[in-house]
This record gives structure tokens, sequence and C-alpha cells, in this order.
């Protein structure tokens, strides 16, 4: 399945995608191309429809119009070249499995009926728990590890799936300073193998020193480029200013023409 | 079975209590082994489907599924004029499933709430069913149609072709989830990335709730409509408590179904043939009621043992704390009055004692009439907690910019739980200081020359 993919086409392609939530458009017509090997911060205020961005290219969502390819493929033919980071809070952390059991998920894609993970997928979740400094951890229950652990738990499964492009929910939110650069370095490895990450992000002091480039997001695709020319004053004030709320009002209107709440 | 029936409600009342008993574990009436039989394959398919349930926050909807098949039993009869095994099954899984697209309905098309919809349909399906069942047992054929059953449930009534069906049942079960496990799991765990890397995660939750209306209705004549629902949450809770991997909780709570099945079931033959339901129920209750008490990782009896504990050993540390203090840096075999001790903390003298007698027992100290004599571990544990208290206090105040008299409550607490490995690294991080911020010796560690295993059991840093 990956060997079929070309390489010369962008590692992501969206073309006028607009997702709606009950019939109210959560994302408007969004126009994207996105070269291998980038870290992509995806930048915007509440409600701005970044993690519906994630999750409508990890083909989760159903979509309005548009379509959206990888590697010059439909999504849902290249489901192992898509990695996905969901958000920390998404999950339940009593549940009972163990870290090294979360971990061992990135290897289920591929599992048939009455399969188990065999040693090989055993060593690799072992080892991507190595990668993100995990490894001595892998017995725990999760429920007993600290916010930063899981993130990096949901790390290592993430990595555990060998994908080429992945699709991060805020892996930063609530962690600590440690397990922030451990991500950043993370994240820096992936692109010298030539991965492409997708970021949501909240803090955009620290953005621009993260990513290569940023996609500032409000319903609307604003801007999409390089740090250095997209993080303008104009642009993020474009993103953040008050002008964009008339897109919520008028998502409103027509879910509500569309006999929606 | 009414020949069988009526043979048991004889035995049931000629018999004595023991009787009774040995009657049971003889297994001499058939009756009862297919009882047995079938509370055993109902604890496993319900306790398996049910940690399933719990865990994925169904819970409610499977004890509204459970009433709601009643009218499709009903029904089932009034077609089939007979109590047919499988026009029953079909017709109460049929209402099963009805209920079940109700609720979502209700929920998906309307501002109702889930839990409200829940209740709109168990109450609503279980009131229907229940007018059904009082005008069959008033018509002609009523009341040797053995309806009833299903209301409290009657596990000695179980025939053959019921066995049969449980057998199917459970078995398509077991199957299923061994095949396909992993998908279960990821699915229940994080529904969204399993969508993600290819795992039709509908199709899981639909098969889930297939399972989950079949071992419904085939638990009905074990254990009735109203309490069904205790054996998919009541032994899945029990066993979420006592375990941290999923497969352990599906065989915990498989195990706590079969177990409470037979006891609930024994109860039941032994006191005159009370409806097995409740027994059933008693029984998996009681065992839910134990791992709350005395689950070790998270039971409440374990928990309070532990804050004893700890607490006991917090005021013996504070006492070794203060004959530190009084030593004053002289030799530490000197005898310390327990007047002065009291003194030093103002204690009462009572407690003083007390706590003394309490470090006798650990080996900590020697306790005379009126005073005591540090042991050497004693001695070493005291100017351990001395010394965590200070480089405490100098940690805040130096790195977290503490005022020198804001620091000294916070040490009180933090110098009993301190492991060795962050002494270590305060040590390193405040290059050795041998003053705390008052000006005081912070005392130089003692190398142990007694079993360390005492003093690292001692000073380790309990889970609680």
């Amino acid at each position: 399945m990956k060997e079929t993919i070309d390489n010369n086409e962008p590692a992501l392609e969206i073309h006028d995608l607009t997702v709606a939530y009950h019939k109210k458009p959560v994302l408007w017509a969004i126009d994207l191309s996105i070269k291998e090997g980038q870290l992509v911060g995806i930048i915007g205020p509440n409600g701005a429809g970044k993690s519906t961005l994630i999750k409508a290219i990890m083909g989760l969502l159903p979509l309005s119009s548009g379509w959206i390819k990888c590697y010059g493929r439909p999504v849902g033919a290249v489901r192992g070249i898509l990695g996905y980071v969901p958000q920390r809070e998404s999950v339940d952390w009593d549940f009972p499995v163990t870290a090294f059991d979360v971990v061992l998920m990135g290897r289920y894609g591929q599992l048939g009926p009455f399969r188990r993970p065999n040693r090989k997928d055993r060593e690799i979740a072992r080892a991507c728990m190595e990668k993100v400094g995990v490894g001595g951890l892998a017995d725990r229950q999760i429920s007993n590890l600290s916010g930063g652990q899981q993130q990096r738990v949901f790390l290592a499964r993430a990595l555990a799936l060998d994908s080429r492009v992945y699709l991060m929910d805020e892996p930063f939110a609530g962690v600590d300073a440690a397990t922030e650069s451990a991500i950043v370095t993370l994240l820096k490895e992936l692109r010298s193998q030539g991965k492409t990450c997708l970021v949501v992000h909240h803090d955009l002091q620290t953005a621009a020193e993260y990513f290569d480039a940023v996609m500032l997001l409000n319903m609307r695709l604003v801007a999409y480029g390089p740090t250095s020319e997209v993080f303008t004053h104009e642009l993020l004030q474009k993103t953040y200013g008050g002008r964009l709320t008339i897109l919520a009002d008028a998502a409103q209107a027509v879910a509500a023409a569309r006999g929606g709440n | 079975m009414d020949a069988i029936g009526v043979l048991a409600s004889r035995v049931s009342a000629d018999a004595s209590l023991v009787d009774q008993i040995v009657t049971f574990f003889s297994f001499g009436h058939l009756t009862l082994v297919y009882g047995v039989i079938g509370v055993v394959l109902m604890g496993i398919s319900c306790g398996v489907l049910g940690s399933f349930v719990m865990l994925r926050g169904m819970s409610l909807l499977g004890d509204s599924i459970g009433h709601a098949v009643l009218p499709g039993v009903c029904l089932a009869f009034v077609v089939m004029q007979t109590k047919n095994v499988v026009a029953i099954f079909v017709g109460a899984v049929l209402a099963g499933v009805l209920a079940a697209l109700a609720i979502f309905g209700i929920t998906r098309y309307s501002r109702i709430k889930a839990d409200a919809a829940i209740g709109l349909i168990l109450s609503g399906f279980f009131g229907v069913g229940v007018v059904f069942l009082t005008r069959i047992q008033r018509m002609s054929f009523g009341d040797q149609s053995g309806l009833d059953k299903y209301m409290f449930g009657d596990a000695a009534a179980l025939g053959r072709s019921d066995l049969q069906l449980m057998a199917v049942v459970t078995a398509a079960v077991l199957v299923v989830l061994a095949a396909f496990f992993r998908h279960f799991q990821v699915t229940t765990f994080d529904e969204e990335f399993a969508a993600s890397i290819g795992i039709p995660a509908r199709g899981v939750h639909a098969a889930l709730m297939t399972m989950l209306a079949l071992a419904i209705v085939v638990a009905l004549q074990a254990v009735g409509v109203v309490l069904v629902s205790a054996m998919l949450i009541t032994p899945a809770a029990t066993a979420y408590l006592l375990t941290n991997r999923l497969q352990w909780t599906l065989a915990v709570s498989a195990a706590v179904g079969v177990f409470s099945g037979l006891a609930g079931l024994f109860l039941s033959f032994v006191f005159d043939r009370i409806p097995t339901g409740p027994c059933i129920v008693l029984a998996a209750s009681t065992c839910f009621a134990l791992a709350y008490l005395f689950s070790p990782k998270m039971g409440l009896v374990p928990g309070l043992i532990t804050r004893i504990r700890n607490s006991r050993r917090i005021q013996r540390e504070n006492l070794l704390k203060a004959a530190y203090g009084l030593l004053n840096c002289g030799p530490p075999d000197r005898e310390i009055a327990l007047a002065d001790l009291a003194r030093a903390r103002a204690y009462e003298s009572s407690f003083v004692r007390r706590v003394a007698r309490s470090l006798r027992r650990v080996g900590m100290a020697t306790v005379t009439d009126n005073g005591m004599v540090l042991s050497p571990a004693g001695y070493r544990r005291a100017a351990q907690v001395v010394r965590n208290h200070r480089l405490w206090e100098l940690f805040l105040t130096r790195e977290a910019s503490l005022a020198e008299d804001h620091v000294h409550r916070d040490a009180e607490e933090i110098e009993h739980v301190l492991g060795e490995e962050i002494v270590a690294q305060l040590e390193r991080d405040l290059d050795n200081p041998t003053l705390d911020p008052h000006g005081r010796r912070i005392p130089p560690p003692i190398p142990s020359v007694v079993s360390p295993s005492e003093v690292s059991s001692e000073g380790a840093v309990d889970a609680r």
C-alpha cells in the first residue's frame, strides 16, 4: 500500500473542503497544499475549526464538499500513511490498559481476526516508548502517568504507526516543560526523516519558533506559508480580530435556514 | 417442566434446610443441573460483555434494553399461544432493538438528553410489558405460561432448549471476542484513533450492541427482566476495581458472574425457592461491596489502613525530631526525659508515652519509666528527617524565593515523604549545603549500621 504512492505529489492537498456539524458549517472552502518534510502549525482562536480540520483530513468526519489527497491518492486509500494523535483529554485514562498496551495499539492497523501483535510489533512499540522517554513506564496502568507522560505515550503510539504524515491535536496542551522540549526534539527528528507534521498549537509565542510553516485558521484559511511571512501583525489581527466573527453569525444563519438548531 | 417444578417445590416444602443443602450439592435433580449450567453460561456471557458495556459508559442502556424486552416476550407468547423458546427469543430481541433505536432517535432528533431518553424508554416499554403480562395471565391459557418467571427469573425452570440457546449465544460471544479482542479494546479506549487506523468503529459498536441484546435475552430466564442489568453492571464494576488490564477485567468479571450465579442459585434453592434473580444479584452485589471495601489498590479499607500507618509514622518521626533537638549534638545514646519531649512539641504526656512505645515497637528506641533512648536506627532516621526538613527549607528560600518565615509549615509535611532520590537531587542542586536558612546546621547523612531494609521501609513514600 505504501509503495504505490507518488513521492512527487504534495504530502497533503486539500481542495474546497467544507465541513458542517449538525448542518452548521465549521470550515468553509479550505484550499491547501503542503509539501513533504515540513512542520506545520495550525493556529487559530477557539472554535476556529482546528480539530475539525484534522479530523476531516483523517477521514473521521463526513465532508460537505471538497476532497483531500495524500501523496496524490484519496486519503481512504492510503490509511497507513496518515498518523493521528488525538487530544489527550479525548480518552478515559482510567481505562484498564498499561502504557505498553496503548502504544501497541499503533500496530493494530493490519491485524486480522484471531491475530495478536507479533514479536516485531512488540519490539517496535518498545523502541517507540524509549524514543519518547517512557521506556521505563511500560507496565504502568495509564492512570498512574502524569499528563506529560500520557502525552508521550500517545506520541509513542503514533510513532509505532510508522506513518509519513502526522496530524497532532494539541500535543503541547497541559504538559510539563521537559515533555514540551522532548516533543519539539521529536518533531525535528521526524522532519529530518522526511516526515510531515501538522500540529494544532495554541501558543503564539512558541509557534514562530517551533514550526517551518503556519496555517492561520478561523473557519476559513486566513493564510498559509512560511512562518516568517505569515506571522505578521496584519494576518494575526485578521485571524483573531473581530471581523471574522461575522463568519460564525453566517454559519448560524445557514444552519437555521437548513432546519438545524 | 411442570412435573419437575412440582417435584422441586415438594422437595423444598418437605425437607429441612440441611437436607436441601445436601440435595443441592449432590445435584440429584435435573432442574438443578440445568440451572447450574444456565447460570454458568449467563455469568460468562454477561460478565465479558458487561465489561465493555461499562467501559463504554453504556450501563444504563443495558438496563433499559433489559426492561424493554418484556413486551416482546409477551407478544411472542400471544402469537404462538405457548412458551416457544425461539419465538420468545425473537420477540425479545426485536423489542430490545426497537428500544435501542428509540433511545437513539430521541436523543438525536430532539433536545432530550440520553439519560432522560433511557428513562423514558425503559419505563414506557416495561409498563406496556406489565400490562400485557397481566392480561395474558387472565386468559384461558395464561396460567400454564410460566411467563411470570420472566419478571424475577427462575433458573430452576430452565429447559433443555433454553440451555441450547444460551450455549450457542455464549459460544458465539466468546468466539467473536476472541477473534476481535484487539479491535474491541482499541475502539472502546479510543474510538477516533481506532477509526483512523482503519478499524470499522461503527461495525464494532453494532456487533457489541447485538451481542449485548442476545446476552440480555438469554439471561432473562435466569434473572428476569427487572434485574438483568445487574448481571451486566455488577460483575464488571467489581472486576474494574480489581484489575488494571482489559484481559483480566473480562476474566474476573466472568468469574464474578459465574460465582454470583451459582451462589444465587444455591440461596434460591435452599431458602424455599425465592426467585433466582434477586438471589443472584444479592451475591453479585456482595462481591462488589467486598471489592469496594478491600480492593488492594483502590479499596477503602486498605486506603484507610495506609493513611493510619502514615499518620502513625509521622507522629513517630516528629517525636524523633524532638528527641534529636534535645540531644543537641551530644552523645546519641543519652536518655531523654519524656516530659522534656512533651514540652518541646507541646504534646500531652500520655501521647508522648504512646508514640514512644510505638518507636520501641519498630526498633527505633528503648523506653524506660520516664524517658527513652534512641537506637542507632532511630537516631539515623531522626537525623534524616531533620536533614530533609532543613534541606527543603533551604530549597524553598533559595530556588522558590519564599520568605524564611513561610517555609516551615511546608517542610513539616515534606520531611516525612522525601525519598532518597529527591534528597540526592536537592543536595546536588543546593551544592551540598551545611546550613539551613535559619542558620542551623543541616545534619550530614549517617551511614547505615543497622539493616538497611528497616530504614528504607520506614523512609519510603507510601503510594497514598
